[in-house]
């Protein structure tokens, strides 16, 4: 039936000179996401319209899925393309799309041509016209309704003629890779995966940062990331994920620090590390999954002290939410299930029954003087032993 | 990094003889047994010959030996098909507190289809409230199911005992051993013992996963669970998985050999970790010494110590051991057993437990206890509070 999709892409489209660079990155991202998939596609531009071609052994499901997780793409139509040739081609065209598509409909429909090809026989309004008759003649059940129809079929006639009745929403956002790259810090838990796919639908690219702190947190621990990075990455594209093992750090904070500091100061260390690599792989940015008030590290003062060691602004597009919207999308995009699988994160095991929660920056400063004998090395250390890998 | 693995309750290294034997089911006599041909006969051997050495080990016969895909199968079809067999005759299950998922969820299953359900409770030990079973017994039961060695303390149920119980007080009553933790280092006599149904796994005592046995006595009544091709006289159908099947013949007749001499030796092994923890400071072995209790698992609570971090640090060192049973840490929940035991709250989180077989040795439990007493003090520093 379907051999080929209609793109429609919204914001993108208002893009002035750069618009061609949107454009482009949005046709890359598609191919992309149908290299992993079965079928031969082609994907091509023509004024104002983005077309996938598909051939060979495809499945239509599949494409829509992968189609579904390319940012910049608003609505994915199935269409039905042929030739433009005569009109009484097209009528036979129509009547066939209509009786595959919606067998023994009793809906109403509405015909919406337009005809760009103006070497084509007929007007736009006469093709409206005269298909609705030929529909009304075929299908006597259904009925025409102008203003609110349950079947709008558009019809676009261009070199090829493409008829199409159904929009499947797409992800919306931005194409990845025409909004800069940052560093996302990455755990185990339901927020960070989200984050990064709220940036990432900015059209940002994303590498990742994990603390990995064995023997408090497991192989599985880690491994659990890697998981949630791959379904980020489903949305994002490769990502490049530095694994630091960060575990002498936090038993130095432990040994130095005051107990109710340990999440503040280990916070910060870590944003040090995430800078560190954020500079390093070019990164604007870094992304964390905060939310105001959610946990104690998460209060106004806290994050005043956690973002005062960085010199990148911290993008915490989750600052504004409630939990449970969190969740939505974590269930939506695919990573709620991996979440909240039972294993340690880093930031859960050296916990104080009763942590700060307005950390003065002053006092927390001071506290880490305490680990200034040690932390060069551990810092030094933790860098050089960061473990890379590249999750697709 | 030498390994040394202590977690032979969760699953066990498979034999040489095991390994060859299922490698010549998957060259040579691939053939499927309800072939009519040549190479259905030979493989059909496969079969005959594990069930002759099972039958032979627990001295019944052989067509009371049923393959099945392990010991959570065995359990789901002597409960449920004890059930479904026996529903017109009574309605209520006796079973103890301490039971393996595959026994305690299918049992609760049952609780929601209308069967009543008791469960017996257990002392501190880990054994059963004899009294309260003898209470519990009546005309109306029509199964009890329960463990014959517990898999996270090892705590031993004295089955022969309860067997003239159950019969002597509910003699309508199908009486089913849950033996996946015992084979191998019990001998097992199902007719002297007046089980009915005895469940099994071959993955514990050095056979392949995917295979064991349930023994159904010729005097139970039982429906099938697995309906289609009538395979295993129409109790078991399915393909019969010959590997599998020959592996565990394999795996139990090498159980079974020099077995007083092997079990002593495990029981040594036991004995001397025993003593060994003792000797550490906040250590609390919950599995006692003597014939109470299996001599293959010790579980021991290191206060003050996250059980996972521990498995974690001593797995660094090449020491592989188990935080609570390895099948319940899919749900993170203080283990039901060790509750049931009594054992405090802030130990369950610290309980690991150390399973042997014949390969470990008394240098590996030096080793491990030389790790511990480097690892505890250091892992008692770091702590949430």
């Amino acid at each position: 039936m379907y051999d080929s999709f209609l793109i429609k892409y919204g914001e993108i489209g208002i893009k002035g000179n750069n618009r061609h660079v949107f454009e482009d990155a949005l046709v890359k991202r598609i191919r992309e996401a149908l290299a992993s998939v079965d079928g031969d596609y082609t994907i091509t531009k023509e004024r104002g319209r983005i077309y996938v071609n598909a051939a060979g052994d495809w499945h239509f499901d599949e494409a829509v899925e992968a189609l579904r997780h390319v940012f910049g793409i608003v609505g994915i139509c199935p269409v039905m393309v042929m030739p433009a040739g005569t009109f009484d081609a097209l009528r036979a065209g129509v009547l066939d799309f209509i009786g595959r598509v919606y067998p023994d409909s009793t809906a109403s429909f509405k015909i919406k041509a337009r005809r760009i090809n103006k070497a084509f026989e007929k007007k736009s309004m006469e093709i409206d016209a005269e298909l609705g008759d030929a529909i009304l003649r075929t299908y006597p059940k259904m009925h025409v309704d102008v203003h609110e129809p349950d079947i709008l079929v558009d019809i676009e006639i261009r070199e090829n003629i493409y008829i199409y009745s159904e929009t499947i929403p797409g992800p919306g956002g931005m194409p990845v890779g025409t909004g800069g790259s940052a560093m996302l810090l990455l755990s185990g838990g339901i927020d960070s995966p989200v984050a990064g796919y709220m940036i990432a639908k900015r059209g940002v690219t994303i590498d990742a940062v994990y603390f990995h702190a064995p023997p408090y947190t497991s192989e599985r621990a880690k491994q659990k990331v890697i998981d949630l990075a791959r379904e980020v990455a489903r949305f994002t594209g490769p990502i490049r994920l530095h694994i630091v093992n960060f575990t002498d750090i936090q038993l130095a904070i432990y040994d130095n620090c005051p107990h109710e500091e340990l999440t503040i100061i280990m916070r910060r260390y870590m944003m040090r590390i995430a800078e560190h690599f954020a500079l390093e792989k070019n990164c604007l940015g870094l992304v964390t999954g905060e939310s105001i008030g959610q946990v104690a590290s998460q209060t106004m003062q806290s994050l005043v002290t956690t973002n005062a060691v960085c010199t990148l602004p911290v993008y915490r597009p989750l600052i504004g939410f409630d939990k449970n919207d969190i969740v939505a999308i974590a269930k939506e995009i695919g990573t709620y299930e991996t979440s909240i699988l039972p294993f340690e994160d880093c930031c859960t095991i050296f916990v104080a029954k009763h942590p700060v929660t307005k950390p003065m920056l002053k006092t927390i400063e001071h506290s880490e003087m305490h680990l200034k004998d040690v932390i060069d090395d551990l810092m030094k250390t933790a860098l050089e032993t960061t473990e890379v890998i590249t999750v697709r | 990094m030498t390994e040394i693995y202590l977690d032979n309750a969760s699953t066990t290294q498979p034999l040489p003889a095991v390994r060859e034997i299922i490698m010549k089911t998957m060259t040579e006599d691939y053939g499927n047994p309800s072939s009519m041909h040549q190479k259905g006969v030979e493989a059909e051997k496969y079969l005959k010959e594990a069930a002759s050495t099972l039958a032979s080990i627990l001295k019944v016969r052989e067509k009371e030996i049923f393959f099945t895909s392990g010991g959570t199968e065995s359990n789901n079809w002597a409960l449920l098909g004890g059930a479904a067999a026996l529903k017109r005759t009574g309605r209520t299950i006796i079973t103890s507190a301490m039971e393996h998922p595959a026994v305690s969820e299918v049992v609760r299953y049952l609780e929601e289809q209308d069967f009543r359900v008791i469960r017996i409770g257990i002392d501190r030990e880990g054994h059963l409230d004899r009294e309260a079973l003898k209470a519990a017994l009546s005309e109306d039961v029509i199964l009890v199911s329960i463990m014959y060695v517990n898999n996270e303390v090892g705590a031993v149920t004295p089955v022969d005992e309860i067997g003239r119980l159950v019969h002597e007080k509910a003699p309508k009553a199908l009486y089913h051993v849950d033996a996946t933790q015992a084979f191998g280092h019990y001998r097992i006599y199902p007719k002297a013992s007046g089980i009915d149904l005895l469940s099994a796994s071959a993955h514990k005592f050095h056979g392949p996963k995917g295979v064991g046995f349930l023994y159904i006595s010729e005097h139970a009544r039982i429906r099938p669970l697995i309906l289609g091709g009538g395979q295993q006289g129409g109790m078991r159908s399915g393909t019969d998985n010959v590997p599998g099947v020959a592996g565990m013949g394999a795996a139990a007749r090498e159980a079974y050999r020099d077995f007083d001499k092997k079990n002593a030796y495990i029981r040594s092994l036991k004995d001397y970790l025993t003593a060994g923890l003792a000797a550490l400071p906040d250590v609390v072995v919950h599995s006692g010494p003597g014939e109470d209790f299996a001599p293959h698992i010790v579980n021991a609570a290191f206060r003050g110590v996250g059980a996972e971090v521990l498995l974690h640090s001593l797995e660094d060192r090449g020491i592989y051991v188990s935080a609570g049973s390895a099948c319940s840490t899919h749900k993170r929940a203080p283990s039901p057993t060790l509750s049931a035991l009594g054992v405090d709250r802030e130990d369950l989180g610290a309980s690991v437990r150390f399973s042997f077989c014949e390969t470990n040795t008394r240098e590996e439990i030096d080793t491990v206890l030389a790790e511990l007493k480097t690892l505890l003090p250091a892992l008692r520093r770091y702590r949430a509070h």
